[in-house]
């Protein structure tokens, strides 16, 4: 018995990694009836992969039997590859059991398509149920949204998880017919649409009658795999930042594409995944959610792709550096926060404190500004007069031979001596 | 300059607080008793606790502060590093004499060392909220012993009072003797008596409920089968799970 429940999760598990939401925050669900857990805090991350990854959810297929053959995905109908699924009572005694321990979060629910797209959401609502109505599970729960399932499961699953999502795959149309012809982005777009109407719906009716029941108070969120498809980093933050402000996601995850298949559509086996372009544009999301960057700024028709040794931010600065040097003691904050080398919780500490008198750069250093790479862009009490004027190429090369980046070739050009 | 002499103790802290106002001695030391080393040309004054001066100082500082800074100060006394007691006392004896809002003049060193010390031990609460990996015992006990860097026991309780409300847990400082038990109905401190051989952070495995090998097989195979091999970066993977705390997890075992 439990060799079988070994194989099955061992499967199942490796079959769901490539998705790679995994927070736990966001939902305010509390453990008001003595039950088991409570997903009101902030996300936690109870172990990180040797990948680096955080593990914060129990992340499983319900079953790898797909009817479709996306040459993108592992578990795509013509792949040779062992198949196994879950029973209803087996996913829910591994997440009470798991969560007991404080191994995990919560259940991140999703699953290949077998039959049909309401066969399937069934089940998965048949899971989730039995977690909050049977086992009073409060936990924070992550389904996946089956695309063309009917309005009605769509909407009683938004009742018992936390947070729904449903993947982009590829960030343009004419990306995804080309590795998967029988999908589209409208199907992708309609149960999202449907989602967020309910969210609104809900949120609304709160305000005016308080017993009015939870609908994915974490939100939704989606995934766009990079590299499988020759879109630019502009198609794929454009693509983004519509989707972020259409259906008010909480998060648009990019998954650098790891070869899994000898299709020559795709690049080929063994090819390194795209991990620093992956890292780039995460930043530049962060960029345009945390720092009040228009994705136009960043990405435009001139630079349609980010630089890959340094960073976007900086990379803005260097292509506009008429707005520099910017002074510290009375600039406003927006202006702070763009600044290379100065994060969000330094700049608030910066306009805070600077009402007590001119900062100095020894404590622009203690209150944790990078003021190595900040020093070409800012001006404070006591930085020391500077009569040449530096280009921004100039400011680069500075940078870059003083900063150790872990993405940096290790191959030196340089004979080494000694 | 006068050294002050205190006990180690928040009340402590806070007494040696209401001393200062009373006396105005100007720059001070300030040294817990048991690291005191009495100096041949140095004044010494010792701080007895008061109870009732404390208070007096706590609810002062209750109404100068927010909630967040209450916390904060709190906090990097949990830290229980005798530099940081110092930072708190000239950060809260700053706060008395200047106006309202002083506290966020980031700019001044014990406001900074103060907020950077909480940050610090707000990030060991995290990480033990994380980490730590409870055992089932024969009796339907939940069981982890821990050893964090700082005391955070008072910190998570409320934490896994909400979360684990229907199972009864300990969780057990080893390094500072005394834990956490959850009775179903409240939490309450409790001190256990080791022998010299017992002292782990794994319960005896005599104890362990017998579905705990399964379940913890089971985790360390999910732990396996969702790293994506391609995509190693051990760097980073130490980075989020630093080698001190792998003896808490069941994963990482071998």
């Amino acid at each position: 018995m439990s060799e079988r429940i070994r194989e099955k999760l061992n499967i199942l598990a490796d079959a769901a990694k490539y998705d790679v939401s995994c927070s736990s925050s966001g939902s305010n669900r509390k453990n008001n009836n003595k039950g088991l857990g409570d997903a009101s805090s902030a996300g936690i991350c109870h172990t990180y992969t040797a990948d680096g990854r955080c593990v914060s959810l129990l992340k499983i297929l319900l079953t790898n039997h797909c009817i479709f053959d996306c040459a993108y995905c592992v578990s795509r109908k013509s792949n040779d590859i062992e198949r196994a699924a879950f029973t209803v009572e087996e996913v829910v005694s591994l997440t009470m059991n798991f969560y007991r321990r404080n191994y995990i979060e919560g259940l991140f629910l999703s699953s290949g398509i077998f039959k049909n797209a309401d066969f399937t959401m069934e089940r998965l609502l048949k899971v989730v149920k039995k977690l909050r109505l049977e086992e009073n599970f409060n936990g924070y729960i992550h389904l996946k949204t089956i695309p063309g399932a009917s309005e009605e499961l769509i909407t009683e699953a938004g009742m018992y998880a936390d947070r729904m999502s449903i993947n982009l795959e590829m960030p343009t149309e004419s990306g995804l017919k080309l590795l998967a012809p029988d999908k589209s982005h409208q199907e992708v777009i309609d149960p999202l649409q449907l989602v967020q109407n309910q969210i609104v719906q809900f949120r609304e009716e709160k305000k005016l009658i308080k017993s009015v029941p939870k609908f994915v108070p974490a939100g939704q969120s989606t995934q766009m795999v990079i590299g499988a498809t020759p879109e630019t980093d502009k198609d794929i933050m454009q693509t983004a930042d519509t989707f972020y402000k259409k259906f008010d996601l909480k998060r648009v995850y990019y998954s650098g594409y790891i070869p899994i298949s000898n299709d020559n559509r795709l690049p080929v086996l063994g090819t390194q995944p795209p991990l620093i372009r992956e890292n780039r544009l995460y930043q530049t999301d962060w960029l345009m959610r945390f720092y009040g960057f228009n994705v136009n700024e960043l990405l435009n028709d001139a630079n349609p792709h980010l630089d890959i040794d340094i960073d976007p931010k900086l990379s803005w600065a260097l292509r506009n550096m008429q707005h520099f040097p910017v002074d510290i003691n009375v600039a406003n904050y927006k202006m702070i926060l763009r600044i290379p080398g100065i994060g969000v919780s330094s700049a608030k500490k910066i306009v805070q404190a600077r009402k007590f008198g001119r900062l100095r750069i020894d404590q622009l250093k203690k209150i944790g500004v990078s003021y190595n790479r900040a020093r070409y862009f800012i001006q404070c009490a006591d930085t020391p007069a500077q009569l040449k004027d530096y280009q921004g190429t100039q400011i680069k090369s500075f940078i870059m031979a003083e900063s150790q980046s872990k993405y940096r070739n290790t191959t030196n050009n340089q004979l080494i001596l000694f | 300059m006068i050294t002050y002499v205190y006990d180690g103790s928040l009340e402590g802290l806070l007494t040696a607080v209401f001393e200062w106002f009373e006396r105005k001695p100007g720059a001070v030391l300030l040294r817990q008793s048991n690291l005191h080393q009495p100096d041949a040309f140095q004044e010494d004054f010792v701080v007895l606790s008061d109870r009732k001066k404390a208070d007096r100082v706590w609810a002062a500082l209750q109404q100068k502060l927010s909630k967040g800074w209450i916390r904060r100060i709190y906090c990097a006394y949990l830290s229980e590093l005798p530099e940081t007691h110092y930072h708190i006392f000239e950060l809260v004896c700053y706060v008395f004499q200047s106006e309202a809002g002083a506290e966020n003049n980031f700019g001044n060193e014990h406001v900074l060392s103060v907020s950077q010390t909480a940050k610090k031990v707000e990030r060991e609460k995290h990480r033990m909220e994380a980490f730590i990996r409870f055992q089932e015992t024969t009796d339907g006990m939940f069981y982890c012993a821990i050893d964090p860097d700082f005391n955070v026991l008072p910190l998570i309780s409320k934490h896994f009072k909400n979360r684990y409300a229907d199972q009864q847990w300990i969780i057990y400082d080893l390094k500072r003797k005394f834990g956490l038990f959850y009775n179903l109905e409240t939490v309450a401190e409790i001190e256990m008596q080791f022998t010299a051989d017992t002292i782990k952070s794994k319960a005896k495995p005599d104890m362990i409920s017998g579905k705990e090998a399964l379940y913890a097989m089971l985790w360390k195979d999910y732990f396996n089968s969702t790293n994506i091999p391609a995509r190693k970066n051990t760097k980073l993977h130490i980075q989020h799970v630093p080698r001190r705390y792998w003896k808490y997890l069941t994963e990482k075992q071998v």
